[in-house]
């Protein structure tokens, strides 16, 4: 034992410096300043609190779990060390921003943030207490791993869950307004910012109870359920969430509409971009390309502005479409000899120089330059015209369900395979006698296809088309999507593009550091977990071709075989 | 003969030569109409040249810090574009400190190293901890994976700046050295321009001298070459790649305070253009070699400030200078097209990596 004390030490401290530098560059970064409003539990805890808290605790829990030191008084000592390191790591802020005036060179490094980090009570005193609750959040996280599993599981799901609850609580409160009787059963919950500290312990005790449940009861995994079971079980899941989709805006309001018309135009983006980078494993990062080219021909066949040619949506749709497709093509012929970074960069070129066309004078007459092209005709059906966010969405929900049927026959199709095949290995896939030019360009094409359709809604929602919503900014945040969500999985596409497209839309602080988050996420990801929230069965085969071979190579039971 | 050719040649080699002609032929046709319209005298071609130079210096530097990672891991470092950027953005206020204390025009010397210094010093950090933090674990994962984190780190990179220093323009002080020109014969050539091209030169030839003359340096071209054998040689791969990381973030960050005297503003966006440019620049000359970065460099440099006016003013495209991106873009597709390996390489056409 006492050989290993002095590991021990190291590691605990180890694990207390990182969590208090990212304590530190959070503060500085402004992120917990900008959270500081924003109560999750009135008057308690904001979630300033919980973004400074929560490194040391993770971290903390994070260096106990290494342990190997089976006494339970080792185990709470490593974390709240850890705990107590990162506590003065965030300390040495508040300090030195007493004697050196920061703010000349930190904009965020401002008195109101010192005093929320020694908890409003000046330098001594507070100092202290953040040490104290360094160590005993250090220890609470460390005693994580001394309760049972089933219930450290709850009890995290629960404090996301009230986390959530009161982060969101403005629209909760919006959403349930509309529900007569109902708001009254669940208003009490909520304070006048964030949740009233009752409704926050009802939250925790039902999540926790419900989670703790769930648990305990054993559910055969869908993977081992009969075929025809497994089939019905997927009829009725997607018929129940078609229902939940056509009736959302009727139950959340105008206001969700619109978010839902990011989100949506975002899948249906980001389902083309996974054909492109997930099936076929070409990096495009000019795929906003596509989705300005779809935008700016709608523009100019329907713009009365530009006069030069005066069809409705419908009629400039398909010209839309079609040439979104061609400059798919186009631009994939020079770039098929290109690998892996390579081809990542010069799509990243074509993507500006398409931007930087629409804004050059010299194309003005056509493109609108700089002031971008106005006055895009609403779609109409029959004497209908489409010009709400309520009527776009469900425009733009029948845009999904057809290229999302696309994307998933193409999937198992022999093309779709092609592309795996191209993806796993160019070299080996054109031996097998893959002819890589068409399958490449098909790939291309295809995403070039749900780009140029999404961009063709995206026009006639703002009615215009500006240079400046075609920035490389829309082809990262595809990328991120599709990357969070699983490369290759179609679910993952919807999940992502509802966590990274909607979160922004619902918290205006994180507006502000969404592109931070989404970096930090992009990294996070690729060291932790490679294949994405909701991956594609293949893809972690690839990605972890050592270790999680067992659950896929099960065999299947044998009288359920067709081929028996 | 002929028909082994005819079987060669697809129909993507025909629509991108097709291209390739029209390109060239509008390249050709609009010189010669522009020189026919000597609007320009040979004064401004020149300053336009020598403009060109100091910006194909400092892209000079930054497309080493690709070269040589890209020479020893075999991935392009996308955030190596926020390497630059964070380097003179957080000497700007090291500078204003200066200003303030009225050492930056008293001693302008001493102030250029001091700044130097601190950029070429942050601009490396950040490159190590990127490679210790991001890429090392992912070393043997598939390619794609390290390009991703690469291109979150970029975005991280610069929000992360963007929430430390705030997001306006943070003003660079001029030194009063530096303003007016000198005259050479006839030519004027300004003082900041001269000083930003040799003090490229210089970096280059320091960098140039490690690489090619230096212990260091042997191990890492070796490292380059096969790194499981130079580990069996003695050599400490994982240091050698954190060095290398190093020298490439203290190029970007000495190039990084040559720009911001060029052009006094920093800002958490800065690298991105450059960072582009730069990475054309290092595929121009050939990637993974020093020489060629310079080349690539200082050939684009000059392109890109003499072509908006050299090649489209005299198609009578009005605001020629608006399109200057598209021409170093457009360099990149046809280089990575027709001469992958760059002007100088060899050994890297069509390399599987």
């Amino acid at each position: 034992m006492s050989t290993n004390t002095s590991a021990l030490w190291k590691q605990a401290i180890r694990a207390g410096l990182i969590g208090g530098a990212i304590v530190m560059l959070l503060a500085l970064v402004g992120v917990i300043g900008t959270f500081k409003d924003r109560d999750i539990i009135s008057g308690w805890i904001s979630m300033g609190h919980v973004l400074f808290l929560a490194p040391m605790l993770l971290f903390a829990y994070n260096a106990a779990r290494h342990v190997e030191s089976p006494s339970k008084a080792g185990i709470l000592l490593v974390g709240a060390i850890s705990g107590l390191m990162s506590a003065l790591v965030t300390a040495i802020l508040p300090l030195f921003g007493q004697v050196v005036n920061l703010r000349a060179m930190f904009a965020n490094a401002s008195p109101d943030l010192y005093k929320m980090l020694t908890f409003g009570q000046g330098i001594p005193l507070g100092v202290i207490i953040l040490l104290l609750v360094g160590f005993v959040m250090g220890g609470l996280g460390a005693s994580l791993l001394l309760l049972p599993i089933r219930l450290r599981k709850a009890l995290s799901q629960a404090v996301v869950w009230v986390i959530l609850a009161g982060l969101l609580r403005e629209l909760i409160v919006v959403v349930i307004s509309r529900w007569g009787i109902v708001a009254y059963l669940i208003r009490w919950m909520f304070a006048q910012n964030g949740l009233a500290p009752v409704g926050a312990i009802a939250i925790f005790v039902i999540i926790g109870a419900l989670t703790f449940w769930q648990s305990g009861r054993k559910r055969p995994a869908p993977r081992d359920l009969p075929p025809q079971q497994k089939q019905k079980r997927t009829l009725v899941t997607l018929g129940g969430a078609g229902i939940i989709l056509i009736i959302l805006p009727l139950v959340l309001g105008v206001y969700f509409s619109e978010i839902l018309d990011t989100v949506g135009l975002y899948i249906l983006m980001g389902l083309g971009l996974n054909i492109v980078v997930g099936f076929a494993g070409l990096l495009d990062l000019g795929y906003v390309a596509f989705f300005a080219i779809g935008a700016y021909t709608v523009g100019i066949l329907t713009s009365p502005e530009l006069g030069l040619f005066h069809l409705t949506y419908w009629q400039a749709l398909p010209f839309a479409v079609v040439v979104a497709v061609l400059a798919g093509v186009v631009l994939g012929l020079p770039v098929l000899k290109m690998r892996g970074d390579y081809l990542a960069i010069v799509t990243l070129g074509f993507g500006e120089i398409i931007r930087i066309l629409a804004l050059s004078d010299w194309l003005k007459p056509w493109l609108g330059g700089s002031q971008g092209i106005q006055q895009i005709a609403h779609p109409w059906i029959g004497s209908l015209e489409i010009r709400n966010q309520t009527q776009l969405y469900y425009l733009i929900l029948v845009a999904i369900a057809i290229a999302g049927f696309i994307a998933w026959r193409l999937k198992d199709s022999h093309l779709g395979r092609s592309w795996m095949a191209v993806r796993e290995d160019e070299d080996v896939a054109q031996a097998m006698g893959i002819n890589l030019v068409t399958t490449k360009l098909l790939a291309f094409a295809s995403g070039a296809f749900f780009a140029g359709l999404s961009g063709t809604i995206f026009a006639t929602k703002l009615t215009a088309a500006y240079p400046h919503s075609f920035s490389l900014f829309v082809s990262i945040n595809a990328l991120c999507l599709i990357i969070i969500g699983g490369m290759g999985s179609i679910p993952g596409v919807v999940v992502g593009s509802l966590v990274l497209m909607g979160s922004p839309e619902l918290l205006r602080e994180f507006a502000e550091y969404r592109y931070l988050v989404y970096g930090a996420l992009l990294v996070v990801m690729m060291l932790m977990k490679p294949e994405g929230l909701w991956p594609e069965a293949r893809r972690r085969l690839e990605l972890h071709e050592e270790n999680e071979l067992v659950p896929l190579e099960e065999p299947q039971p044998v009288l359920n075989d067709p081929g028996q | 003969m002929l028909r082994t050719w005819r079987q060669r040649i697809t129909f993507s080699d025909i629509v991108v030569w097709a291209i390739g002609l029209a390109i060239a032929f509008m390249v050709i046709y609009g010189t010669i109409a522009t020189l026919r319209l000597g609007k320009y005298t040979s004064a401004t071609w020149l300053d336009l040249i020598i403009t060109g130079l100091a910006l194909g210096g400092i892209y000079a530097l930054i497309a080493l810090g690709y070269t040589l990672v890209y020479g020893i891991l075999r991935m392009i470092n996308f955030a190596h574009s926020e390497v630059f950027m964070a380097g003179p953005f957080t000497a700007a206020f090291l500078a204003d400190a200066l200003v303030k204390l009225g050492i930056w025009n008293r001693y302008p010397l001493l102030s250029l190293v001091l700044v130097l210094a601190l950029a070429a010093a942050i601009s490396s950090g950040i490159a190590f901890l990127l490679e210790r933090i991001a890429y090392r674990p992912l070393r043997t994962a598939p390619r794609l994976v390290p390009l991703i984190t690469a291109i979150g780190a970029s975005f991280f990179l610069q929000y992360t700046f963007r929430g430390l220093y705030g997001s306006g323009l943070k003003g660079f002080p001029t030194l009063e050295v530096l303003k007016g020109y000198w005259t050479l014969g006839t030519i004027h050539i300004l003082k900041t321009q001269a000083v930003v091209i040799l003090g490229a030169l210089a970096m280059m030839l320091i960098l140039y001298g490690i690489v090619q003359y230096t212990k260091f340096g042997k191990a890492m071209r070796s490292v380059s070459e096969d790194k499981e054998t130079a580990a069996l040689m003695g050599i400490d791969v994982d240091r050698t790649i954190s060095v290398t990381f190093i020298l490439g973030g203290a190029s970007a960050g000495v190039a990084g305070i040559l720009y911001v005297i060029l052009f006094p503003v920093a800002h958490f966006f800065m690298g991105f253009i450059p960072g582009i440019k730069a990475f054309t620049a290092a595929v121009l000359g050939g990637i993974g070699n020093v020489p060629g970065a310079f080349l690539g460099g200082l050939i684009l440099g000059v392109l890109e400030s003499v072509g908006p006016s050299l090649f489209l003013d005299g198609m009578g495209i009005p605001a020629p200078y608006q399109l200057k991106d598209v021409i170093a873009f457009i360099i990149l597709v046809f280089i990575l097209i027709f001469r992958p390996s760059g002007i100088l390489g060899e050994r890297m056409a069509q390399a599987k990596a």
